[in-house]
Order: structure tokens, then C-alpha cells, then sequence
């Protein structure tokens, strides 16, 4: 029970299951990867001590995760789960049976490597992996972050019923203990309220077909209904943040600038690098150098016209992906081109954990080429 | 009989003399409480749900193939929440039932059902067994008997067909030590609708494997389906017997028992034993394994021994 807002110490895999153990959400089914655990252990506990009544489902494999939470949600059950890399590859056939199904499950995503070779630390392989399986992508630069992200991917996934996921970097934010504020119990409940699904699976009285088949005349229309519900997001976001903004003191946006102003150069980055980014520009602004960033927070929907607006008079973009695409461009570059219409450049960095530091921000920023730490 | 106004389930995009819909029917009538339904990818899925009509009268759900289990553990999970929160009120509790075939059963969703059982969720699941991937156009599954000619294992001048036998689902299921498990046979109905009520009377998970003749694919007329289901439990090719509390219980001993070639004979998919060169070989080995898997039950109920 939290009665006002407190500072506290906590991992961002705490902090995640600190926002879950507040929502208390119905149902979690979940299965333990690595650097995801910590999330589900936490709510383990509180439910272990009474201080959440969720109904814990711990299935045999991530599959069965998310087709559990899919019956749950269906079933009319505030639902959460949590996963990360394999884990999401092995999810990958039902997530968007859950997406078309609309039910707004909302996972906690510690991202990380995917196989091969075996790898247990940070990229973005796995977010990438699921762009398209129709679920709002939004991603955490810290701990902070990370738990008011949980909050605000609920009330946007039961908005336009969408499942969500909240990324955190896998052990760079789920395993480091940072300063965050957790919110009181009561301004938090003002802001979720009670789950009541319109329709749901368990109404006697009007019993329904759930995931009937689509033919050629209607699977389409189907899609195209994901598409809008995807599309209505963007606004939605903005309302929702705007009242989390109200309510906490933390205001949010789809995309983060940092002294893009004036910038000849700026780096576009998501998740916790972004604050190393953040350092490195102010380091070289003080340096008199013309350089800045632009922190992408909402990646499903992808903010296209916000990273337009904000990049259309900067000289040089470079984009900083944390995953490797083969044979064609790289993800979160392609995004950015499309919504720059012009050319930029392009570095793949910190695959499978591999540490970044400032220098290497610098030796980006002023375009070097060849490092152990990034690929241009 | 089935009053019109009662029916929870009006199927009729079935091939014909398929079991599908009595099966379903079956299970849907033992009840009196509220049902909740979900489906495996499968014929009784695709047969039932073509938008925007349904079958079902009662809530149901599919959503893919191997997650039969792992959804109705959701479900029933959803339930229990709701329960407890106030959030949901029938007069009587709610039954939750999953249905799968052979190839969502035995082969792809054998780990999603093993982890229900294992998490004891209080639900049904019925397996129709109509011995391979009919949906597909019929491909072998771990359910279908040695012998059998399937599209991926035809009979040929190098192959008798499937190579070795089906597994042994309701033992794999009693390994579970659940309480109730059950093989039963659409050609037995009496019997398979005293298991269904029994089922549902079980507390925790409940188990039945039901034969499902399908004309179609092993290659016989529609009218023959409850002439060959009953064939297949004479033969002992399918017996039937209960698991209860670990414990065997024969439902019903052939007062003569059939021989194997009486149930093989009436199907397209066995008619190359009977032309092969080796066809007594065959036939003899055939039914070595249905005398060995037979006295492996009677032995086992005998004994009293426990799964």
C-alpha cells in the first residue's frame, strides 16, 4: 500500500513489478527468461504476502503465456505477462492472435538478444522482432520510466484495445537500482479505474465467437480494423500522458528533443542509451559543439510526423539502432528516413549487450567510422 | 433427445457421416451448467466458425493450434479472478472445455495440455481422434495407427504405410495423475455420455479421448461411420476403459473379440495390406500389437495397480 508519492530505490525490473503489484491486474501468465524475471518474481512476492490478489498462471513456455492471457483477456480479465528475447520469438505465433482478438494485454518486455549465438544481454532484436504483430511498442530510457510507462501502455491498451508492451533495456535497466518516484495507490487507480471490458467471453446471457476464421471476403476488413485501432493511438497517447502529466508531474511525450534547435547533428536513439546520449550532448554543447538528440518513446505507432517536425532542419542524422537487420536497412533508420524523406546515416551499436560509452557517442557525433563498439 | 430450444450447437458444414457434431453435441449436453468453449485449430474448429456465422451457442474461442490447453487455463484462471472480485455471478459455476483432434492433441498442443493438467486447472478436454491431420488433407499424426496409408506416409512398393504405432495419449494424460481419464467411441454413445457427465463432476482436469471415424479420409461411406466406430472398440483395436483416481476400469469386454482384418477391411486406408505380398505378416503383426495393447489394459485393471 502506497498513501502518497515516495522516492524510493528500486531496479527497473522492480519498478516494473512495483506498477504491477499497484494495477493488480486478474490474471499474469507468465514464464520465467532471463533478465525478465525479476518483474514476476516481484509480483510473486506481493502475491505470496497478500499485498496483490492477481491469480499467478506459471505455464510451461511462452507460448502458452500469451495463449493464457489471451483466454484470460478474452474472459474479461485485466491481464499482464512478461518475457523477453526467446521468449518473445517462442510468443511470436500468438501475439497477433491477441492483437486481432483486441484484447489490451500489456507485457513487460527486458529486452534482449536474440539467439544465435546464445546471448542473455541488451539489444532491441526482440522489440524489432514483434513490430508488426499489431501491438503499441513503447520504450523506457530508465527506471522511472519504465514504471510510469506500465500505467500509461494499460490505460492506452484498454483505450483502443491494443495490446502494449513496455520495453526496458534487458539488465541495464531491469538489474540497476535507480532513484524513482512511486506513485500513491489512490492517483493511480484515478488513473486505470476498473477494468470493464465492453464484451467479453464469459457473458451467458449473449454468448459470442471468439477467432472465427476469416475468409477472403472479410479477414481484410479484419486487419484493416487493426490498422485504424493502431492509427488511434497517436492522439490517445498524447491524451493519456497529458493526464499522467497532470497527475504526476512527469510529462511525456511520443518523442523526447534535446537541444535539436540549432543542431547540425542529432542522434536518434531509443531506450537507455538515450541517457548517455543526453550527457555526451551537453558535454560537447558546452564544448560549443552544434550537436543534439532525439529520443523515440513511442515506437508502435511510430511518430512520423512528431521526428519530421523535430529533425526537417537538421543537416546530419545519424540513427542508432540496437539490432541488426539483414540485407536491408536498419529498422529504427528506415522509420526515421521515412519520416525525414532524406538521407541519413545509420550505426548498429551495442548488439548483444555489447557496453557503449560516451567516447564512443563522440566518436559517432563526429562521424568516425570504424569501432569494436558500432557498425556504420 | 435434444430439445430444438435447448441445442448448444448446430453443426453443419461437416463432411458427411462425419461424428464431429455428435461429439460436440455430446459433450455439451452433459452439463446443465453454463459452458465455455475452446478450440483447437482443426476440422470441428473450421467446420463451426466461418465468419459471420457460428455454430456455437454457447462463449467459445479458438485462437491457433497448439494452445488448446494454455487458453483454457486462461479462461478458467479469468474465472477464478472474476469469482473472487465479485465481477461475474451464475447461478451455477461455469465448466470450461477444451476440444482438440488428433494433431492438436498428441502432437503440437501435447505440451500446452500437459501444463494444464500439471497446474490441475478445473476444465474438460476432449480429444475427437480421427488418427491424422484431416484438416490438412490427411497427413500422419502421432495418433495414427501403424499401418495406416496417409498422405505422408502412403503405401507404396516400399512402405506398408505408418511405420510404427500411435502413442498411448490417455496413458501419457493418466502420467498426469488427474483424476478422471476416459476413452470413449461415437459408436458407444450411452457409455461416452456417462463419461462426459462424469467429467464434469470431476473436480480439477478431466480427460476423454473419443474415436472419431472419418469417412473421408479413411476412405468410407458416410453411413458406415457408427459401424466402423463400433468395429474399432469389437477389434479391441480401440478399447474402452476409464483411469479413475490412477486406477484402470475396463467399460466394456467384447464377449467374442473381432478380429483386426473385420475393422481394417471396411477402410480405404488399410486396403493395401490386404494386397501386399506380405499381407498375413502384416495382418499378424497388426494384431500382436492390438492383442498386446488390450491385455496391457485388462492386466493393469486386474492388478489394480496404480498409473
Amino acid at each position: 500500500m502506497i498513501n502518497k508519492n515516495k522516492k524510493v530505490a528500486l531496479t527497473g525490473g522492480f519498478a516494473v513489478g512495483e506498477a504491477m503489484t499497484q494495477i493488480n491486474p486478474d490474471v499474469m501468465a507468465v514464464y520465467p527468461i532471463t533478465p525478465q524475471t525479476p518483474i514476476v518474481e516481484y509480483l510473486a512476492r506481493k502475491v505470496a504476502n497478500g499485498k496483490a490478489d492477481t491469480e499467478m498462471i506459471q505455464v510451461e513456455s511462452e507460448h502458452s503465456a500469451m495463449s493464457a492471457c489471451i483466454g484470460a483477456s478474452a474472459s474479461g480479465a485485466r491481464t499482464m505477462t512478461a518475457s523477453a528475447s526467446q521468449g518473445i520469438m517462442y510468443m511470436m505465433e500468438v501475439l497477433p492472435v491477441a492483437s486481432a482478438m483486441r484484447l489490451p494485454i500489456v507485457m513487460a518486455v527486458a529486452n534482449r538478444a536474440i539467439s544465435g549465438p546464445l546471448n542473455i544481454h541488451c539489444d532491441h532484436s526482440d522489440a524489432m522482432a514483434m513490430r508488426d504483430t499489431g501491438w503499441i511498442q513503447i520504450f523506457s530510457e530508465n527506471a522511472q520510466e519504465a514504471y510510469d510507462n506500465t500505467f500509461i501502455a494499460l490505460k492506452l491498451a484498454e483505450k483502443v484495445l491494443l495490446p502494449a508492451t513496455v520495453n526496458l533495456d534487458g539488465f541495464i535497466l531491469s538489474h540497476s537500482v535507480e532513484n524513482l518516484e512511486l506513485l500513491a495507490d489512490g492517483l493511480i487507480y484515478k488513473f486505470i479505474g476498473e477494468y470493464q471490458p465492453e464484451q467479453h467471453l464469459l457473458d451467458f446471457e449473449k454468448p459470442k465467437t471468439f477467432g472465427a476464421i476469416a475468409l477472403p471476403d472479410s479477414y481484410f476488413e479484419f486487419r484493416k480494423q487493426i490498422y485504424d485501432a493502431m492509427e488511434k493511438a497517436r492522439a490517445e497517447f498524447n491524451e493519456i500522458t497529458k493526464e499522467f502529466g497532470e497527475l504526476s508531474g512527469r510529462k511525456y511525450e511520443q518523442i523526447e528533443a534535446c537541444e535539436t534547435e540549432n543542431a547540425e547533428t542529432v542522434i536518434v536513439a531509443m531506450g537507455s542509451t538515450c541517457g548517455t546520449i543526453a550527457s555526451v550532448v551537453d558535454k560537447m554543447r558546452a564544448e560549443g559543439k552544434k550537436v543534439g538528440l532525439l529520443k523515440i518513446r513511442l515506437f508502435r505507432p511510430f511518430p512520423y510526423g512528431e521526428v519530421q517536425k523535430a529533425l526537417k532542419r537538421i543537416k546530419r542524422v545519424v540513427v542508432m539502432d540496437r539490432n541488426m537487420t539483414f540485407g536491408s536497412q536498419q529498422v529504427l533508420a528506415s522509420e526515421v528516413q521515412k519520416a525525414l524523406g532524406a538521407e541519413l546515416e545509420s550505426v548498429i551499436y551495442g548488439l548483444g549487450g555489447r557496453d557503449i560509452y560516451e567516447r564512443q557517442i563522440e566518436e559517432i557525433f563526429e562521424g568516425k567510422k570504424d569501432s569494436p563498439y558500432f557498425l556504420m | 433427445m435434444i430439445k430444438k430450444n435447448k441445442q448448444k450447437i448446430s453443426t453443419s458444414g461437416t463432411c458427411a457421416g462425419c461424428p464431429i457434431g455428435i461429439i460436440a453435441r455430446t459433450v455439451l449436453n452433459g452439463t446443465d451448467n453454463p459452458i465455455a468453449v475452446t478450440n483447437a485449430t482443426g476440422c470441428m474448429e473450421v467446420t463451426t466458425t466461418i465468419y459471420p456465422n457460428t455454430s456455437w451457442k454457447v462463449p467459445y474461442i479458438h485462437s491457433v493450434f497448439g494452445n488448446a490447453g494454455a487458453t483454457v487455463s486462461g479462461m478458467e484462471t479469468a474465472y477464478k479472478a472474476l469469482l473472487k472480485k465479485g465481477k461475474i455471478k451464475t447461478e451455477k459455476p461455469v465448466k470450461f472445455v477444451a476440444f482438440g483432434g488428433d494433431g492438436g492433441t498428441y502432437d503440437i498442443g501435447l505440451q500446452a495440455l500437459s501444463g494444464a493438467l500439471e497446474r490441475k486447472h478445473d476444465f474438460l478436454y476432449v480429444c475427437y481422434d480421427n488418427g491424422a491431420y484431416m484438416n490438412t488433407g490427411n497427413q500422419r499424426s502421432g495418433g495414427t495407427p501403424f499401418g495406416a496409408s496417409t498422405e505422408t506416409t502412403p503405401a507404396g512398393k516400399e512402405s506398408f504405410g505408418k511405420e510404427v504405432i500411435r502413442k498411448d495419449l490417455a496413458t501419457i494424460v493418466a502420467g498426469h495423475h488427474i483424476d478422471y481419464v476416459a476413452t470413449a467411441n461415437v459408436g458407444f454413445i450411452d457409455d461416452f455420455q456417462a463419461k462426459v457427465k462424469k467429467a464434469f463432476e470431476t473436480k480439477g482436469p478431466s480427460f476423454i479421448l473419443v474415436f472419431s471415424p472419418c469417412p473421408n479420409q479413411w476412405q468410407h461411406s458416410p453411413k458406415k461411420t457408427i459401424e466402423i466406430a463400433k468395429l474399432g472398440t469389437k477389434t479391441c483395436f480401440w478399447p474402452l476403459y476409464e483411469v479413475i483416481n490412477g486406477k484402470y476400469k475396463i467399460s466394456y469386454r467384447p464377449k467374442s473379440r473381432l478380429k483386426i482384418e473385420e475393422f481394417m477391411q471396411t477402410q480405404g486406408r488399410f486396403k493395401h495390406i490386404f494386397k501386399s505380398k506380405n499381407k498375413e505378416a502384416l495382418i499378424k503383426d497388426i494384431q500382436g500389437k492390438v492383442d498386446e495393447e488390450w491385455e496391457r489394459v485388462e492386466d493393469l485393471e486386474e492388478t489394480g495397480a496404480k498409473v
